[in-house]
């Protein structure tokens, strides 16, 4: 078979899948469940460090083994598109001179949807300053073109609303969105289960990123190895090409004939 | 005795605080991964020690934590 390998900003990566590390237990069992779901790329947010009482306690970075994943920082609970552009100066300087980010500015606390004239913004401010930026954004296709003709590297709609695990709501926009982009599609949101990442793949995604569909799951380790069987099946499934749907006309797998029969001709 | 608001909050530090690097100390955050913004700008780590800490200046110090 042909090496199908993702490329975002002239990067190579064999995985698909994308996560998060949020929502967690704790973070032996983040480390574990990115091991178990064969990611490359995994999301981290910035943060005021705690001051005072917690001083020493334990950090993220310390847990993930060095050099085997790419970090990419996000703007996660960020409102503004200065708030955000801010927050990715920090992670660069944080993560030493590390260019590629995710952005998103959001635009409602209680629904997360993005702010997309915020991200615009940002967006151009950021690919103005050398970051390779991946959008989280929603799956309007003329918002898309957009922000592809700023300069992102990655166009990242909803699927459904972060966090909701409704699975892929509007499968056509979605296409609307593949099919004009010259730059990788990733499903940012709204993925439930192993289902919901092979819909999103046999669509056409480049790629699938999520945190709470694992993290949240019962058992986010198995979760997370099922999402990367989900997001290979539906890859395979994309690049093999369906057999078209037949509506209303049935035909049978097996011959029509020498059927033995007690019924006389 | 400079008074500068720490990531949103004032806080006062003594005379011997004169250095983003001498924060780091007194913050115990020393040999952490951190980044550091100064009124807007982010000091490189490579800056820490020649920055002077001033009256009013606005800092956010953060991390890396788990995210999505």
């Amino acid at each position: 078979m042909q090496q199908d390998a993702l490329v975002i900003a002239g990067k190579t990566y064999q995985s698909r899948l994308l996560v998060g590390t949020g929502k967690y237990k704790d973070f032996q069992q983040t480390a574990e469940a990115l091991d178990a779901s064969g990611c490359d790329i995994v999301t981290v947010a910035i943060r005021r460090v705690n001051l005072g009482q917690n001083a020493g306690e334990p950090n993220l970075l310390d847990f993930l083994p060095k050099n085997r994943y790419t970090l990419l920082p996000n703007t996660a609970g960020c409102y503004s598109a200065d708030d955000a552009v801010r927050t990715l100066r920090l992670a660069r300087e944080l993560l030493d001179d590390h260019r590629l980010v995710k952005l998103e500015v959001l635009g409602d606390p209680n629904n997360l949807f993005p702010n997309v004239r915020e991200t615009l913004k940002a967006a151009e401010t950021l690919v103005k300053e050398g970051f390779d930026v991946m959008v989280y954004t929603s799956d309007d296709p003329i918002v898309a073109r957009e922000l592809e003709q700023i300069g992102c590297c990655a166009i990242m709609p909803l699927a459904s609303l972060i966090g909701s695990g409704m699975g892929i709501l509007n499968p056509w926009n979605l296409q609307l969105i593949i099919e004009q982009s010259q730059v990788p599609v990733l499903v940012d949101a709204g993925v439930g289960t192993a289902s919901d990442a092979a819909i999103a793949m046999e669509l056409g995604c480049d790629g699938v990123l999520m945190n709470t569909a694992i993290a949240a799951a019962q058992d986010p380790v198995r979760m997370a190895m099922a999402m990367k069987l989900g997001v290979q099946a539906g890859r395979e499934a994309y690049l093999a090409g369906r057999m078209p749907k037949r509506f209303y006309s049935a035909t049978p797998s097996s011959p029509r004939e020498g059927v033995i029969s007690s019924r006389q001709g | 005795m400079p008074t500068i608001q720490l990531n949103g909050e004032s806080r006062h530090f003594d005379a011997t605080v004169s250095t983003l690097s001498d924060l780091i100390t007194a913050l115990e955050l020393g040999g952490k991964r951190i980044a550091i913004e100064c009124n807007g700008e982010i000091v490189p780590r490579s800056q820490h020690a020649s920055t002077p800490l001033s009256d009013g200046d606005a800092l956010e110090i953060v991390v890396a934590v788990g995210g999505g």
